[in-house]
């Protein structure tokens, strides 16, 4: 591709790549691969610039990336406490308060407490008596300039969970990703090249793997083995690489396969695995790299739903946040509670969605027949 | 066509016993002994106890005849007997609950595909470049969005906002107290009222296509839709037995709506951005600028000319939208606690109800292969060349 295009005159003796072909001074095979390598990069950003849609996810992925680096910066400074932000066991100790009378029986729950009531709540020490006030400690905390998102039912900081979500999000989707094309490259390049036996049963076992509900087949075997984050995404990883992923992988594979450089190399005396991974897994690399946006896209989601249906053994996940919510009832209250629904929720949907548009974006430069002409 | 039908069903019928095999050896095997330490595990249970309850549920023998002896009752309509409900057997609930997974899962792929097909078609009819990212940011929002947490934004909204509809569940517990029908019958007969009253409508609507005769397509297409819809309405408030369940399957139907909307918004989205990009690429094809040249109307051109063409890729995506329709159905079952497949399958995993989350989730495997299967074969009515290629 990059050798027929147009070099212009003055930059001929600047790339080395073209150095090389003019049979100039000749470098080493990795320069001009790693010349290539940029100019593609280059021209392929051009393209994908041009998409607004994906520049748009692409800010988004930028926003959650500072987002999940942002608790290291944070404790390391000595900003963040950990005892009080840690997301998992940090505890606010000073929550705000508000003031109550206990009475009798009760007129206006903002301001006044049951004398029954009070005595099952352990916030309320027993030794008060009605008419009393007392400071009792609001957890749930709304937002203020200590816990910017407020704090969860626990008193633990939800900016700090949302973060560390942000982080395990990231951590899950890009291993889900690189598993997923590891797999699917592998899988749909030895069916292409190979044919017959090896071609019938990988692409029936993708077909099987397409046809079940993946997240039905997730909780099972989250009820079967304690699940962790990276057992998920490699499981989502495999779920993907073997099935989907691998059947368009290989009719990309099977156009690479007839082209004459195969040929070529399997004169030279190239091997089957040589074949299969110096010269088929380059060529279906592109469009894997699409298709990892979009498993990124549904293992966030499979995670999210998994924590939040309590199936999945994580530490922090927005869908963990979303979980206790649930449990603890505030998810109805929308609009008093705020900052316990919204943000995980909005988080997930936005995270995921950026990667897909990214995806869409990519499909531009892979697919030159979806450009705008 | 026949043979076609005949060799897809031969596979499916392969695809499943695999898919139950490796279910039942992940749920029963795996976890070492879960039924045995669910149910006698018990240190305050004798042993004695323990071993007349390891042999009533065949746990005292070698592991590939309880394999067998599994197999052999499945295909006997036995699946065992669920430790959470205890005495009732896993194919009474099952039988219980399928109609009303079916139910959620028809009505919002039938209204999901039907609106986001012709929402795709007009908006790729009209493309314009300013509404154009926002539509596209909207739809992929909607279509990455996070299920559970928008099931009970639109929880949040309808029935405790507006409080128009009930929160959750299958029906009022109030309304229902002396009912004297089982809640199940009403719903078996809303069921088949609603199906035959639709098919009337879809033979009908499907006639009317095949006829050249345009005035006796028009009539059969308006009368059998008039006789879909009057018969349904005739039959619950004309007929004594459907007069005397009305209100009861009012509720119910009443308890549908919030779970086929959030279903149906969920998923609309993917199709319509699907469908705006098939139509797109058909709008450059040579054939519609012949039409244009034609001076045919703009909507046959649309309709019959490139609508039918972009309509494949759609119907493809139906292929693989079975297995997500059915995860966003466990999603929504689960939030909406609609006593469904998914809603049994995620509570029977949770409490470790073996016998029953192993029949739950095989009846989930069958509900994704018959529905394959009937998209596969609707795909070949659809595209002659599959069936072309298929006689050769």
């Amino acid at each position: 591709m990059a050798e027929t295009r147009n070099v212009p005159e003055q930059n001929r003796m600047e790339d080395p790549l073209v150095s090389a072909a003019i049979g100039g001074e000749v470098d080493s095979w990795w320069k001009i691969r790693s010349a290539l390598m940029r100019r593609s990069f280059r021209d392929n950003w051009k393209i994908f610039r041009r998409n607004k849609v994906g520049v748009f996810g692409l800010v988004i992925i930028a926003f959650w990336a500072i987002m999940a680096v942002m608790p290291t910066v944070f404790f390391a400074t000595g900003f963040w406490n950990p005892a009080v932000y840690d997301p998992v066991t940090g505890l606010e100790l000073d929550p705000p308060t508000r003031t109550m009378v206990m009475v009798e029986r009760i007129s206006d729950p903002d301001t006044e407490i049951d004398r029954r009531a009070a005595l099952l709540d352990g916030r309320i020490p027993d030794t008060l008596q009605v008419g009393d006030t007392f400071d009792l400690p609001l957890q749930p905390a709304p937002p203020d300039g200590r816990h910017w998102l407020g704090t969860d039912p626990l008193g633990r900081d939800v900016m700090s969970q949302l973060m560390h979500g942000a982080r395990a999000s990231f951590f899950l989707g890009i291993l889900a990703a690189v598993v997923t094309v590891v797999i699917g490259t592998t899988v749909g390049s030895m069916a292409a090249y190979f044919g017959g036996v090896v071609d019938a049963f990988l692409m029936r076992l993708a077909d099987f793997l397409i046809l079940i509900p993946g997240l039905a087949v997730l909780i099972v075997i989250g009820a079967v083995f304690t699940f962790q984050l990276w057992h998920l995404a490699v499981v989502i990883g495999i779920l993907s690489g073997f099935g989907g992923t691998a059947i368009v992988l290989k009719s990309q594979a099977l156009a690479v396969k007839v082209k004459p450089f195969i040929d070529a190399a399997r004169v030279a005396g190239g091997s089957a695995r040589h074949i299969i991974f110096y010269h088929l897994i380059p060529n279906v690399m592109p469009l894997s790299v699409l298709y990892m946006m979009f498993t990124v896209t549904a293992a966030i989601q499979s995670e999210a739903v998994l924590s939040f249906l309590g199936v999945l053994n994580t530490d922090t996940s927005w869908g963990l946040m979303m979980n206790l919510a649930r449990t603890q009832g505030y998810l109805l209250q929308v609009v008093d509670f705020w900052w316990l629904t919204i943000p995980p929720g909005l988080s997930v949907t936005l995270l995921s969605a950026a990667f897909f548009l990214v995806g869409r974006g990519m499909d531009e430069i892979v697919n030159p027949r979806l450009r705008r002409r | 066509m026949i043979r076609y039908v005949t060799r897809r069903l031969i596979q499916m019928v392969l695809l499943f016993l695999v898919f139950l095999t490796v279910t039942w050896f992940l749920l029963y095997i795996l976890p070492g002994d879960s039924v045995a330490l669910k149910y006698a595990g018990n240190p305050n249970i004798p042993p004695q106890a323990r071993e007349v309850a390891m042999e009533r549920l065949g746990l005292d023998k070698p592991v590939l005849i309880q394999f067998r002896d599994y197999m052999f009752n499945f295909f006997q309509g036995d699946l065992g007997v669920s430790f959470n409900q205890y005495p009732r057997p896993v194919v009474d609930i099952i039988g219980e609950r399928l109609p009303r997974t079916l139910v959620l899962f028809l009505a919002a792929l039938v209204t999901y595909y039907w609106a986001g097909f012709l929402a795709g078609k007009y908006l790729a009819w009209r493309r314009g470049n300013r509404g154009e990212m926002l539509v596209t940011i909207g739809g992929v929002g909607l279509y990455a969005m996070f299920l559970p947490w928008f099931a009970f934004m639109m929880i949040w909204l309808f029935s405790v906002s507006l409080d128009w509809l009930p929160i959750s569940k299958f029906l009022d517990p109030e309304q229902w107290r002396d009912a004297p029908f089982m809640a199940n019958d009403v719903f078996l007969r809303l069921f088949w009222v609603t199906l035959i009253a639709s098919i009337a409508v879809f033979v009908s609507g499907y006639l009317a296509r095949q006829t050249n005769n345009r005035r006796l397509g028009r009539i059969l297409r308006w009368g059998g839709a008039a006789l879909g819809v009057g018969g349904f309405f005739f039959y619950w408030f004309g007929v004594d037995s459907g007069q005397a369940m009305r209100v009861y399957a009012g509720d119910i139907g009443f308890h549908m709506i919030l779970p086929v909307l959030t279903l149906t918004l969920i998923n609309f989205a993917g199709v319509m951005l699907l469908t705006r990009s098939s139509m797109l690429e058909t709008l450059r094809e040579d054939y519609i600028l012949t039409a244009r040249a034609k001076g045919l109307p703009e909507g046959v051109i649309r309709d019959k000319h490139a609508a039918r063409t972009a309509l494949l890729p759609v119907a493809t995506s139906l292929v693989l939208a079975v297995a997500t329709v059915i995860d966003g159905g466990v999603i929504t079952e689960t939030v909406f606690s609609w006593p469904g497949m998914g809603e049994i399958l995620v509570s029977s995993v949770v409490s470790e109800d073996i016998p029953l989350a192993v029949g739950a989730f095989s009846f989930i495997g069958i509900l994704a292969l018959i529905g394959h299967f009937v998209v596969d074969v609707l795909y070949g009515l659809l595209d002659p060349r599959i069936r072309v290629t298929e006689h050769g």
